[in-house]
């Protein structure tokens, strides 16, 4: 067996996997987004409660998929919970698939990139009602700039 | 040796023609190329084929007036012969030689449906088609008008004919269809679903892409109009494909790709066409796969379709069998008998993708998605299948081990 590709179903990807972080819907969203990759059905739906300062006090994630879209949602939202807007906007692809941490082929790396792409346009997606038009309230700035290949719903 | 000697064909002999089948990886892991459907692999005798060919006989066809090119010119026009007697079509003249079934279905959708459908008609396909029969057919509807309808099927994956002859009516123009379906394992009933769309006055195109390198092709039998297939599922190199037409039909169709080839005489404002085949083959054609498609004709008339089909029965019998063995495995498709070898299953609990991957680390090849038929996934509930597709060279120890890796698969997760 090769030793790259089990690192796929290592514990700590189980764990997100099968008792993820934060599945499910914040109770007062500002901001969310969700989308699919329509080539193998994932879905991931990412809320966001972001104080007026631009702090996310409450990041959800809600989906379906394979063990890998969803155990990294599950990571994403742990890890950019508390940080500043600012934060996500500079969260790089590459560092997504660091944070998910198993060496992955291209075709899977679209699986991982499928929450932090909901994530950067999350960000831009007030819910109605809810938080200013972008969620640091500065405009629309860099972050979809920073998506590459992007798979738009059809 | 009992078991094997009942066996319709000896698949280890069988195996030894296919270098790519003693490929070990991972480490030294047996590859186990489950993915037939998606395409299958080459036997020696089509890679020395495509050598010979370009090491001694090449050059471009129906050209020059060259040794060389007389010599790459009977090559291609015997492959057309060989394809001719391998579906039984009345006249060499009528087998074009296209890029894919894909290139074969949008020549028809393009050529015979700008020039014959208008607004207000309909043409009838399949819930189970895959893309390649949906989206040219689709594309048509948006230049004409045309209305498209979808023949039902039952919960176990069959055409549901009484719902087809109520779509039926004087303004089908057309009925589009697989001969099997690529994730159903359907064996498709073409003759009576031929002879229900000819009473309503449709003509009928057959996506034999599926069927062709697994049971016999008898475009007269079938009685169809037009019928497309490809190389590349056929021990044949990707890049050719098949489109037989009824003479009629292609003497009255315009050309489709304009070019060289496809001329009889140009103006510099006017173009008479040639006759067919030529009408449809613009360009320069794929020469070399076509060389290398019949001599993969030649390998499955030496196996026999007859047997080969009765072996994919054996197979496909076990895999049933062995999935139901590992629990909670769900295979989507009708009974045996009516079937091909394809099974396309989906585990309790574990994505496809993972079944795929985790199948992967024990050198298994399946595909796992939705195997370019979104509609049929979104009938069936799921959205996603993995599926395992056989062919002569595949032995009943790799089924086996297909269970043994799903049942490792499901253990990888552990509280599901």
């Amino acid at each position: 067996m090769p030793a790259d590709e089990e690192e796929i179903y290592q514990e700590h990807i189980l764990d997100h996997y099968e008792d993820p972080y934060h599945r499910g819907h914040c109770a007062h969203p500002t901001h969310a987004h969700e989308d699919d990759n329509p080539l193998c059905g994932d879905e991931v739906r990412i809320e966001l409660d972001v104080e007026p300062g631009g702090r996310i006090r409450e990041a959800y994630f809600n989906g379906d998929g394979c063990c890998i879209s969803q155990a990294a949602a599950s990571m994403l939202v742990e890890h950019i919970e508390g940080k500043d807007v600012g934060f996500v906007k500079q969260f790089s692809a590459e560092e997504m698939l660091k944070l998910f941490g198993a060496r992955l082929t291209p075709n899977r790396q679209k699986c991982c990139l499928l929450s932090w792409k909901v994530l950067q346009s999350a960000i831009f997606s007030p819910v109605d009602g809810g938080g200013p038009r972008t969620a640091d309230g500065k405009g629309n700035a860099t972050a979809g700039d920073a998506t590459t290949g992007e798979v738009k719903k059809p | 040796m009992n078991a094997l000697a009942t066996l319709p064909l000896d698949p280890q002999t069988l195996r030894a023609d296919f270098p790519i089948l003693a490929t070990t990886i991972h480490d030294n892991v047996p590859l186990v190329y489950l993915d037939n459907a998606a395409t299958t692999q080459r036997p020696r005798q089509v890679i020395q084929t495509i050598v010979d060919t370009y090491e001694r006989r090449y050059a471009n066809v129906h050209r020059g007036i060259h040794w060389l090119s007389d010599q790459s010119t009977d090559l291609f026009e015997e492959a057309r012969e060989g394809v001719r007697a391998f579906i039984n079509a009345p006249a060499r003249e009528e087998v074009i030689f296209t890029h894919g079934t894909t290139e074969s279905i949008n020549l028809v959708a393009r050529s015979w449906g700008d020039a014959n459908v208008r607004a207000g008609d309909e043409i009838v396909l399949t819930v189970m088609e895959h893309h390649s029969n949906l989206v040219p057919w689709q594309q048509l509807a948006a230049r004409t008008g045309c209305t498209l309808r979808h023949i039902p099927i039952t919960d176990d994956g069959e055409l549901i004919l009484d719902e087809f002859d109520k779509l039926l009516s004087p303004r089908t123009r057309l009925v589009a269809l697989a001969s099997v379906s690529n994730v159903l394992g359907t064996i498709n009933p073409v003759e009576e679903i031929v002879r229900r769309a000819h009473s309503a006055g449709a003509l009928v195109l057959v996506d034999a892409a599926q069927s062709a390198a697994h049971m016999p092709t008898d475009v007269q039998r079938w009685n169809a109009d037009f019928v497309a297939f490809s190389g590349h599922k056929m021990l044949a190199p990707s890049g050719v494909g098949v489109l037989w037409g009824r003479r009629e039909l292609l003497d009255a169709m315009p050309p489709f790709l304009g070019g060289g080839s496809m001329i009889r005489r140009v103006k510099v404002d006017s173009f008479e066409p040639a006759d067919l085949p030529a009408k449809f083959e613009a360009g320069t054609p794929p020469i070399v796969p076509a060389i290398g498609l019949g001599a993969a004709i030649d390998y499955i008339n030496a196996v026999g379709l007859a047997n080969i089909h009765a072996y994919e029965d054996v197979l496909t019998r076990r895999a049933h069998t062995v999935l139901a063995e590992v629990g909670g495995v769900r295979i989507v498709g009708p009974a045996l008998e009516k079937k091909a070898g394809i099974v396309s299953f989906t585990v309790e609990g574990v994505h496809a993708h993972d079944v795929a991957q985790l199948l992967d680390r024990q050198g298994i090849a399946v595909r796992a998605g939705h195997h370019c038929t979104m509609p049929l996934h979104k009938r069936l509930g799921i959205t996603a299948t993995a599926r395992a597709s056989f062919y002569f060279y595949n032995t009943l120890d790799e089924i086996n081990l297909l269970g043994r890796a799903l049942a490792d698969a499901k253990h990888v997760f552990r509280r599901r």
